[in-house]
Parts: C-alpha cells; sequence; structure tokens
C-alpha cells in the first residue's frame, strides 16, 4: 500500500486537515495498521516540498492540525496515472512455496509432507476469512475476499503440486 | 452421530472407496474435499443411506444404516435426512412453494399444514414474491435456494450437500453458502458438504480430504488451532 498516493487521492476529494486524512485513511485502508501522526505529516510535507501538495490556510494556534492541505496540478496528475495504471502481478507467495517443495525434493525430503501443512495453514486461514466476511461490514468482507480468492489461488497450485510430484522429483533429482 | 467405519465400495472393478473413516458430530459441518473422482460423492451416498458399502459400517445415532433393507433406509433419507446436489432438481411441474412443501407432503403431513409451513422459508432464503413460479423460471441461484428450502423444511437431523454451489458464480455461491450455514446452524441440523471449492469448504467447521477412497483428515477443528 502506498501511503503517499493513498493520501494524495483522499486530498483530491477534498482539502483537508492532517487528522482527517488520517481517520479516513485508517478506515479504509489502515485495517489494523493505522497510520501514526508523525507518518502523516512526515509525508504530507514531503509531499509538499516536491509540489503535489500546498498548505492553504493556516488557521490561527498551535499544532500541525491547523494546516489544511490543498492537491496541487501535478499532484493530481500523480494520483490520475496511479489509479490507471495496473498493479505490476506479482505472485511471490507461491515463489517460496516453490522453493519449499523443490528444495525438499532435492533434499530427499517429503515435499507431500510439507504441503499438506501448507494446505492445512491454508485452510485455517481461509476458515478465519471466511467468519471474518461473515461478521462484518462490507469492507471487511472485500478485504477478506481478496485474501480468500488469493489463498484460494494457492490451494489450486498446492492440488496441482501434488498431482505432479512424481513427475517434478524426477525432474529435481536428474538435474 | 453420523459415522462410516472402514467403509469399501467398488463400481465392478473400479474401487471408489477403498477404506473411507469419518465420524460426524451432532451440529457440526463437515467439508469433504478431493479431487475429481477420489470417492467423495460416494462417500456422501454411503453416509446417506442411499448406497450401502461392500464392507465396513455406516452408523446413525447408533443404528447400523448399512444393515437396513431398502425400505427402511428409503424411511431414513426421508424422515431424517435433507439434500441438496449441484443441480437442484426441484419438479419441474411444481411451484417452488409445492417443491418446498414436498417433504412434509411426502411425511404425511395436510396440504395447507405444509405449505403454511413452506411459506416462511421464502421469505428467510430472499425469495420473496418467488412461491408460484416453477423451477424454469428460476435463476440457477434462486432455485438452489429454493432446494436448500426444500431440504431443511422438514427440520432434517442431516443435510447432504454435493456441490451446492457447483453450478453458481461465486457470489451466488456464497449467498447459498450463507443461509445453509446459518439456518443449519439455526435448527442444529448437521452438515456433510461435499465441494472442491476451497472458499466454500472454508464455511465448514472442518475439512476431510478424500484421496483414493480414503478419508484424510488433516485440519484441526475451528477454533482449536
Ligand atoms: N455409478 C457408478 N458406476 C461406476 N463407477 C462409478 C459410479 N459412481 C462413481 N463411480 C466411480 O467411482 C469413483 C469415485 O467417484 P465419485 O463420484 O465418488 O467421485 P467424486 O470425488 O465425487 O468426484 P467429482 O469431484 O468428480 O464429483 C470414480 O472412479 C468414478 O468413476
Ligand atoms: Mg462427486
Amino acid at each position: 500500500m502506498s501511503v503517499p498516493l493513498t493520501l494524495l487521492g483522499l486530498l483530491e476529494r477534498e482539502p483537508s486537515h492532517g487528522y482527517d486524512l488520517k481517520r479516513d485513511y485508517d478506515t479504509f485502508f489502515g485495517r489494523g495498521k493505522p497510520l501514526s501522526f508523525g507518518q502523516v505529516y512526515a509525508t504530507l510535507s514531503r509531499l509538499a516540498r516536491d509540489g503535489k501538495v500546498v498548505i492553504s490556510d493556516v488557521e490561527p494556534g498551535e499544532g500541525p492540525d491547523r494546516k489544511r492541505y490543498v492537491i496541487t496540478d501535478a499532484g493530481a496528475t500523480e494520483v490520475d496515472a496511479w489509479l490507471t495504471e495496473p498493479v505490476e502481478p506479482e505472485p511471490h507467495l507461491q515463489t517460496v512455496l516453490f522453493a519449499k517443495v523443490v528444495l525438499s525434493l532435492m533434499l530427499g525430503r517429503s515435499a507431500e509432507d510439507y504441503l499438506d501443512l501448507q494446505r492445512n495453514a491454508h485452510l485455517r486461514r481461509m476458515q478465519a476469512l471466511t467468519d471474518i466476511k461473515r461478521a462484518g461490514n462490507l469492507v471487511d468482507a472485500m478485504l477478506a475476499d481478496h485474501g480468500l480468492f488469493h489463498l484460494e489461488a494457492d490451494l489450486h497450485w498446492i492440488e496441482t503440486t501434488v498431482a505432479r510430484l512424481d513427475a517434478l522429483t524426477k525432474e529435481v533429482r536428474d538435474a | 452421530m453420523l459415522e462410516a467405519r472402514d467403509v469399501k465400495l467398488a463400481f465392478g472393478q473400479t474401487p471408489a472407496l477403498r477404506g473411507a473413516t469419518l465420524a460426524v458430530a451432532e451440529g457440526e459441518i463437515v467439508a469433504v474435499m478431493g479431487p475429481s473422482g477420489s470417492g467423495k460423492s460416494t462417500l456422501l451416498h454411503c453416509l446417506a443411506g442411499i448406497l450401502v458399502p461392500d464392507e465396513g459400517e455406516i452408523m446413525f445415532d447408533g443404528t447400523r444404516v448399512d444393515q437396513l433393507d431398502e425400505t427402511r433406509r428409503s424411511t431414513l433419507r426421508r424422515d431424517r435426512f435433507g439434500f441438496v446436489f449441484q443441480f437442484g432438481q426441484l419438479v419441474p411441474e411444481l411451484t417452488a412453494e409445492d417443491n418446498v412443501a414436498l417433504p412434509l407432503l411426502l411425511g404425511g403431513a395436510r396440504r395447507a399444514a405444509a405449505v403454511a409451513e413452506a411459506r416462511p422459508w421464502f421469505a428467510k432464503l430472499g425469495l420473496d414474491g418467488l412461491e408460484q413460479r416453477r423451477s424454469g423460471e428460476l435463476s440457477g441461484g434462486e432455485a438452489q435456494r429454493v432446494a436448500l428450502a426444500r431440504a431443511l423444511v422438514a427440520k432434517p437431523r442431516v443435510l447432504f450437500a454435493d456441490e451446492p454451489t457447483g453450478s453458481l458464480d461465486s457470489l451466488t455461491g456464497e449467498q447459498v453458502m450463507d443461509l445453509m450455514v446459518d439456518s443449519a446452524r439455526a435448527q442444529g441440523t448437521t452438515v456433510v458438504l461435499v465441494t472442491h471449492e476451497a472458499r466454500v469448504a472454508a464455511y465448514a467447521d472442518r475439512q476431510v480430504i478424500v484421496r483414493d477412497g480414503r478419508v484424510h483428515a488433516l485440519a484441526a477443528a475451528r477454533g482449536a488451532s
């Protein structure tokens, strides 16, 4: 999750105080990992330095919350570019699974035992996410779904790999 | 409460179950997963008294189901079990309402009483207004919810569901699963759910995997981690 771009995106709705940005970020994007005020203001001052936001009115009084931040044209262009660009598809978890399977076979260990444990762990997690989904609001449900579909994809890969273990064992040992 | 003990069954020369063992507790929701052709449906049919194993035992509430004759097993299925399959298998000539009422009618209820008991299921499963439709006039998801109502209306002890979401898209399938789990829990119905979809199996308390006609109980119970 890119914090600077997300804050910029939130600012494109309307000029906001750091406090409001933090609250909206935590509600929709933080999910158990809230931003600290320090992070918010450090990010905003970097965005200001780079000309992506400007500080509009500073209300009388002390403290950072007096400042209202406004997105600039450069900032808006950056948000637009980000939102129209697909994310690099990166199946990184699968590469770890793959490495463990191949190494197990190279070391003469049971890859099937490992895959059984992994399947089990995946199913446990999917159960927990399903509970969250059934108990939570729509935002929780959508995030849980994203996790569920990804875990499901891993499980498909696990099942296919189990079915191919004999062939893979031969290939790895002959290498 | 429901148990398969070392069950073996072959179709001619094809062994489908080679010593399958599974115990299901009262009120439990168990998902049976596994590759195609591994014996999931055959195991479900044995547990439900549809098929009789060549060897091994099927126990339900202390009764040897595999030793009952076909008439007794048929009565057991009608009185104690509910069924949902991949394709709803509604009776096409009947309205949705009559389909739901059917198990009660077969159980000897009067028509008015059966319909009165069937009707609340339509609101419960989000099917308001569809009571008079025939199965050809229902979407796949609607038909599946009607089938679910029909399976549960007689308050069975066990619901057997074989790929109940197999012909539905993922969102519709989830609605069916939500309703199935909520309704089963509300009336204490035990569920044996066959599915090859992990997202569907994740609704269960416990998952087992059938491979080559045997049951692998890999996963610990929900909450037991
Ligand atoms: N009526 C039948 N006659 C002959 N063979 C059968 C019959 N039913 C099942 N089989 C065979 O028994 C084995 C197990 O079948 P079963 O239907 O239980 O598998 P399954 O796990 O439910 O598969 P799927 O996920 O494809 O539904 C398969 O080899 C299948 O071909
Ligand atoms: Mg089957």
